[in-house]
């Protein structure tokens, strides 16, 4: 197997140039002094509330996910081909959105086999033809980011639905202040806190009423939601009200929360909700997190969704393995950021393929997300590979295939010591009507547990604080 | 009361109030200088920390010209220097001997509070703080006036020590916020060019964070931060506590009360309310048309006046 590159070590031990002074650091700095800082950065979190919940899990309301105090760094260079290459794989998911509910020339070009969208449990056939403002749909995205050597960066998966965990971006920096400003006198770190700031100028920028201020608020399914935490957070940092679909109603088409004051006209709501809650009228007759009339105040364009309804058109990993085509076709550019090579299933040669190489192949679920539904073959039992082999053969469609990554890894505080983990990056892109907006940095996910590649937090993995120097 | 014990409850609340002020500005000060100079990060943050902190006399006399300033020596010289009248120390330091002498005015909630902060005090090392302590020292600042405030508030009565030191809060409130606008108004002054650059997001949100009214900036104007929405928040934002206009509201009510318990008014209720009718009777515009510099100025002397006329009418 091929060496694994280190991100502080590289692939032969030499400490890469941005990790000099914090290795020089680490190996100066006493274990006590790491542990007793890890218990307080725990302390913070819980005193803050910085909680998510596991579904499925009984008597865990509230867990808190495992945070690593060793800062990831990355140089403003790679930053800056990162950032390139995050806004053209943005751009293109929008027009391809756009494509996809209007004239479909991507289908008649024969880039994207037509059943992706037309079977697509996320196609929303109530979108067909309705213009969204600005034409955007993906407003804000978490472009998944893995590595495998000093050059590469892959795109592994595009969030395009409610892409979540930019609060631990925003909190892991502030206690990462709070335990270790001499890290950050030693180094000049790129802020990340403007992105409260972006994210309210992107979505004011998004109001369908023009002249008059626009009312936003934050749709949340409520405090039982794994995210909860960073819904409420938002809110308070954006300055905009936090509101239940109950909040909620829907008079001649127009969307009003109703206050203190009476009712008062929303103009764009940033959901954190899915598509099939959103309105128990147009989607699930049994939503009660959802607001009667909702989508029909939509089509008529008096308040605008963030994101669209129908982009998770867009973000599964069958149309994954299509972006670079959809890049090319749309703006045509060579994709800045390379996908990982995969194999679709549907298709009958490359799902023989799989079917033979399993046990050295990462096998995921069409439209899984959270780590669940999956298969590491090179990490699993026979057992097991033979239950995704009767999957895989079962209903071929619903699978894609990936070849293990040599994912790179970053020093990580473990009950051994400082050691490396597997990590990946999830950088945030806002797009609005004037312009996309990315603060330097994003949420680093790490594998707790050594040789891991699985960084979700419902499966123990943790999250660091992501350093873009500059200079 | 006696006019002795007047002003030590008075002068007890301005210096616990400007521990905390000093507290703030070196936080936001730190946080500043991590930052890249593309963002902001500014060469000579530590100087005008002194002017802000009103410290630049004392920090001359003992390190030099202004230009000598460096993080280490302003730290070390606001936090604990004894040498500094006015060092967070020191105000703890005088805090704790005012509120000795007049111990029965206070409730003994409030005495705790100053009390067990000044032992505690004593924790901290005489030497340079290293990063981590300072952060640890400032946060333990900032958490004495929280408990001396909420004493004062759940535990005194309403009565004319309890106006004195509302009156000392508010007046030293009110200068540190002016003098934070003093020192930085310029980044505040409309350039429409440049509106908008990372750079000055940090400058305004900084001066946002040096009163913790970063969150209440977008509770109040749902808007990204702008410099003359900072200025108006800060300046004549009547539901901010920090701003010049709250605390000449607190401030005429507290001298108000002094003045009908005792039913007679004087120079400085007529002087608080002045004060304050030109921080109602102004849009920012207005202060903008006039010049931000010359209105900020020109508070900074009223305040001071007022502040000699409260110790002429009732402390001596």
């Amino acid at each position: 197997m091929r060496r694994i590159f280190d991100e502080m070590s590289g692939e032969d031990g030499d400490i890469r140039p941005a990790y000099e002074t914090l290795s020089a650091w680490l190996d100066k700095v006493p274990r006590e002094v790491l542990d007793q800082r890890r218990k307080e950065a725990e302390f913070i979190f819980r005193r803050i509330g910085i909680t998510f919940a596991v579904y499925g899990e009984q008597n865990s309301q509230e867990r808190l996910i495992p945070f690593d105090i060793v800062p990831r760094i990355i140089t403003n260079t790679e930053w800056a081909g990162l950032a390139k290459g995050l806004e053209q794989r943005v751009k293109a998911l929008n027009l391809y959105i756009k494509d996809v509910y209007s004239k479909r020339d991507v289908l008649r070009a024969g880039i994207v086999p037509e059943d992706l969208v037309y079977k697509n449990p996320a196609f929303r056939p109530e979108m067909n033809g309705q213009r969204v403002p600005h034409d955007l749909y993906v407003h804000i995205a978490g472009i998944d980011i893995v590595r495998t050597d000093p050059d590469t960066f892959y795109v592994l998966e595009d969030n395009a639905r409610t892409p979540s965990g930019v609060s631990y971006m925003l909190e892991n920096r502030e206690i990462m202040l709070r335990l270790f400003p001499e890290l950050f006198s030693m180094h000049k770190v790129a802020p990340v806190d403007k992105y409260a700031d972006d994210l309210l100028a992107t979505l004011k920028s998004l109001s369908p009423r023009g002249g008059s201020e626009p009312n936003v608020a934050i749709l949340t399914p409520g405090i039982y939601n794994s995210a909860y935490y960073e819904h409420s957070f938002l809110a308070d940092k954006l300055g905009v009200d936090l509101v239940e679909g109950r909040d909620l109603f829907v008079k001649d088409n127009v969307v009003f929360m109703r206050t203190t004051e009476g009712p008062k006209r929303v103009d764009v709501i940033y959901r954190r909700l899915d598509d099939d809650f959103l309105d128990p009228l147009a989607f699930r007759p049994d939503s009660v997190l959802g607001v009667p009339g909702l989508m029909s105040a939509y089509q008529a364009g008096n308040v605008t969704l963030t994101n669209a309804v129908g982009t998770g058109v867009a973000d599964d990993k069958a149309v994954y393995s299509y972006m670079p085509e959809i890049i090319r076709f749309y703006l045509g550019e060579e994709p800045i950021l390379p996908n990982v090579p995969t194999w679709r299933c549907r298709e009958p040669e490359h799902l023989k393929y799989v079917l033979d190489h399993l046990e050295e192949l990462v096998v995921k679920e069409v439209h899984g997300s959270g780590g669940y539904g999956m298969l590491v073959g090179p990490k699993s039992d026979k057992a097991q590979i033979e239950v995704f082999r009767a999957k895989l053969k079962h209903d071929p469609d619903n699978f894609i295939a990936q070849p293990t990554l040599a994912l790179s890894t970053c020093p990580t505080l473990v009950d051994e010591g400082v050691a490396p983990r597997h990590v990946d990056l999830r950088p945030f892109i806002l797009s609005g009507s004037d312009r996309v907006r990315i603060v330097p940095g994003g949420l680093t996910r790490v594998a707790m547990k050594e040789g891991s590649l699985v960084v979700n937090s419902s499966q123990g993995g943790g999250t660091k604080d992501t350093w873009v120097l500059d200079a | 009361m006696l006019s002795r014990t007047a002003d030590n409850i008075y002068w007890l609340a301005r210096y616990v109030e400007r521990a905390d002020c000093l507290a703030r500005i070196l936080d936001v000060a730190q946080r500043l200088s991590y930052l890249p100079v593309t963002y902001g990060g500014s060469t000579n943050e530590w100087s005008s920390v002194l002017l802000t902190a009103g410290c630049a006399d004392p920090f001359i006399e003992k390190h030099g010209p202004i230009e000598n300033a460096t993080e280490e020596n302003v730290v070390s010289f606001l936090a604990l220097d004894p040498e500094n009248p006015t060092s967070i120390r020191n105000c703890f330091e005088v805090a704790r001997t005012n509120a000795r002498s007049v111990r029965t005015a206070l409730t003994s909630e409030m005495w705790d509070a100053i009390n067990a902060s000044w032992i505690e005090l004593r924790g901290f090392p005489d030497r340079a703080l290293t990063r981590e302590e300072l952060t640890r020292f400032l946060a333990f600042v900032k958490e004495t006036s929280l408990r001396f405030d909420g004493a004062m508030h759940r535990t005194m009565l309403r009565n004319d020590a309890f106006w004195f030191a509302r009156t000392g809060v508010h007046v030293e409130r009110a200068d540190n916020t002016a003098r934070i606008l003093d020192v930085k108004y310029h980044v505040l002054l409309p350039d429409e060019e440049k509106v908008g650059g990372p750079l000055d997001y940090f400058q305004w949100s900084s001066i946002l964070r040096s009163v913790s009214a970063l969150t209440a900036f977008h509770w109040v104007y749902r808007d990204s931060v702008k410099p003359w929405l900072v200025a108006d928040l800060l300046i004549l934002n009547r539901a901010m506590p920090r701003s010049l206009a709250s605390c000449y509201e607190n401030l005429t009510n507290a001298l108000d009360d002094i003045a009908d318990l005792y039913g007679r008014q004087g120079p400085s209720q007529r002087l608080a309310r002045s004060i304050r009718a030109r921080l109602t009777n102004q849009t920012i515009d207005d202060v903008f048309h006039t010049g931000l510099h010359e209105f900020i100025s020109d508070f900074i002397s009223d305040n001071n006046k007022l502040g000699a006329e409260i110790t002429d009418q009732y402390l001596t």
